[in-house]
């Protein structure tokens, strides 16, 4: 498909490249440099600055009460980090959210997605109920789910009280609490896995089925030999990005725990946070952010390792 | 005659092995449907939840029953007068549709020129530019803070604005969907004597539609559902957006839960309005960008 459309244009852009002549080339340096200069000035300005910014004061003694660096640490903020309990207790924490979260958020938005593919009508209803979570802002899920969460009057309590089943503390309890975020964090972003995986499956040839189909294999067989292997891609990109945005959790903690009961549910960006803007130690904050990066850094890189393998192998 | 008679056999045998897929595939789809019918509703529960409780007396909210008694709107309308939630729909609407604006337009103009123009260093650019998509905006608040603190900006809606414009993502999308269009169209502009400015701006623009659409919306509404930034830059109320105001204020709700579902549901429509409107444009740019991206 690619190769096709690529070799007109590759033609095309030899040919323009013939008509321009050197000084067309020379104008045209100008006039990029106009067209790039309002995104490349925010993205100094906001980005590239304040990273550089923000790696040279991990290595000092900043604080937010007072101006400039307030003196060299060399290693100091980051040999402190690794040694500290809080921070490999807040790393732990962001992990074990990932654990909980990712694999639920894969499993039943292709499960979801595999059965509203084969419902065919009806799917506008099944994007509004697993999608319209994912539009809301995060206060606006803390705020209703901390009711549901509610101990005796929340409905969770209610129902399973009525069933027979004795409710969990479901955020006031420290081996708890965080099961609880992730069952939030499960209804707040499934629909945008979902989303994902119905357009992978509408890539999925249909002759493929119907093949199957005429060989006499069932619907399971086919789901398990076709669409399964064929949203290979589809997964890797889903896992990658869902484990990266787990990995960012703030929002549930902050409003929902505060981090708590305990500092159980504190999460490595929650951690920044509170030595940064309530113990005002921005530099020792900055190697905690500088260090949460590489770890964001590491599972791109892995990332880009599985997408390879995957790409050499078709 | 021969090949006939041969025929017939394996036909039936082909036709009734069709049908008794075709029943248990019938069966097969009955189950999916209904399976997916109950995940759908047990989704759409909390909401149901919120908005039935938005419409009771705060003193009925301890009764956990669907059916309310006194149905009243009361909850909205102490919530629209004890609170500033109007002030806060504002500052969302405000911050989100800047933000919205300066990203189409700075991440379309940069990537027009990655797309259709030569110049020394321009892979340079681009993967200097893509490198930002590495960066989590998270690992940034620290020296951003410092940044706007020592300018004099916190507190003002610039702080907000700012920092959400430089999506690389977006320019990265736009260039793809710019590779895509044909460039004959560029050719004839530029022999009838269209500027580069002119080009971008009367021929290729109008062509990007959906990608503006799909970007537009998705700034803005990740910008309205951002909670940690404007959370440090934002301590006047009167400036605060809505997943601030409602952080703030959580907390002093205290019991009257039909209160704070209603600001809830209050925080949760003007974006359920924007869903509905933008359904195809959202889900559309997910899937595009995600399997592209």
């Amino acid at each position: 498909m690619s190769s096709t459309q690529m070799i007109p244009r590759q033609a095309a852009d030899a040919a323009a490249t013939e008509r321009r002549g050197r000084g067309r080339q020379l104008h045209e340096g100008r006039t990029a440099l106009w067209f790039l200069a309002p995104f490349l000035l925010f993205y100094l300005l906001f980005i590239i600055g304040p990273a550089i910014y923000g790696l040279v004061m991990s290595f000092t003694h900043a604080s937010l009460v007072k101006s400039g660096l307030n003196g060299w640490a060399g290693l100091a903020n980051y040999t402190e980090a690794l040694q500290s309990s809080d921070f490999w207790s807040s790393l732990w924490h962001t992990i074990w959210f990932t654990i909980l979260t990712t694999p639920p958020l894969i499993a039943i938005a292709l499960g979801l997605a595999l059965l509203a593919d084969r419902a065919g009508r009806g799917r506008w209803f099944y994007r509004l109920a697993f999608f319209a979570p994912y539009v809301l802002p995060s206060a606006v899920v803390a705020l209703i789910w901390m009711w549901l969460y509610t101990p005796s009057l929340g409905l969770l309590d209610t129902t399973l009280t009525k069933i027979g089943i004795t409710p969990p503390n479901w955020l006031g309890s420290e081996s708890f609490a965080m099961w609880s975020l992730a069952i939030t964090t499960v209804w707040w972003t499934l629909g945008f896995n979902f989303v994902l995986y119905l357009a992978g499956l509408q890539d999925i040839p249909r002759e493929l089925y119907e093949a199957a189909a005429i060989d006499g294999a069932g619907p399971w067989q086919q789901i398990r030999t076709i669409t399964i292997p064929m949203l290979g891609r589809t997964t890797t990109l889903v896992a990658v990005l869902q484990v990266i945005a787990s990995l960012k959790v703030f929002d549930q903690m902050y409003l929902m725990t505060s981090g708590g009961p305990n500092f159980a549910t504190r999460s490595i960006l929650e951690y920044i946070y509170d030595e940064g803007f309530t113990n005002f130690r921005v530099g020792y904050a900055s190697a905690l952010s500088t260090l949460f990066f590489i770890v964001v850094l590491i599972v791109s890189a892995g990332w880009f390792a599985i997408v390879r393998r995957q790409e050499k192998e078709v | 005659m021969t090949t006939s008679v041969l025929d017939r056999p394996r036909a039936r045998a082909a036709g009734t092995t069709v049908r008794q897929v075709d029943s248990r595939t019938r069966l097969f789809n009955g189950i999916c449907i209904g399976v997916l019918i109950a995940f759908a509703l047990l989704w759409l529960i909390p909401l149901a939840w919120a908005i039935d409780t938005s419409l009771k007396p705060n003193s009925e909210t301890v009764k956990t029953t669907w059916w309310i008694d006194n149905p009243t709107i009361a909850a909205y309308t102490n919530t629209l007068q004890n609170t500033d939630m109007l002030k806060w729909y504002g500052a969302s609407f405000i911050t989100s549709a800047l933000t919205a604006l300066f990203t189409v337009i700075t991440a379309s103009m940069a990537a027009y020129a990655l797309s259709r123009m030569r110049f020394r260093y321009k892979n340079v650019v681009f993967w200097f530019i893509l490198a930002g998509i590495m960066i989590p905006g998270q690992v940034l608040i620290v020296p951003q803070f410092r940044e706007f603190s020592s300018v004099g900006l916190l507190n003002t809606f610039w702080a907000v604005i700012f920092p959400q414009v430089p999506t690389a993502i977006a320019v990265f999308i736009f260039k793809q969907f710019f590779d895509g269009l044909p460039r004959d169209l560029d050719e004839a502009a530029r022999i009838d004597g269209a500027g580069a400015f002119r080009i971008y701006r009367t021929v290729i623009l109008p062509l990007t539609r959906p990608a503006l659409a799909a970007v537009a919306i998705f700034t803005f509404v990740f910008s309205w559902n951002h909670l940690l930034w404007p959370l440090l830059v934002l301590t006047n109320p009167d400036l605060m957006t809505i997943p601030v105001g409602l952080a703030t204020v959580q907390g002093s709700f205290g019991i009257r839960y039909a209160d704070t579902m209603a600001s809830a549901i209050l925080g949760a429509l003007p974006l359920i309005a924007v869903f509905l409107l933008f359904q195809r444009n959202i889900v559309e740019g997910i899937a595009g960008t995600g399997l592209k991206g």
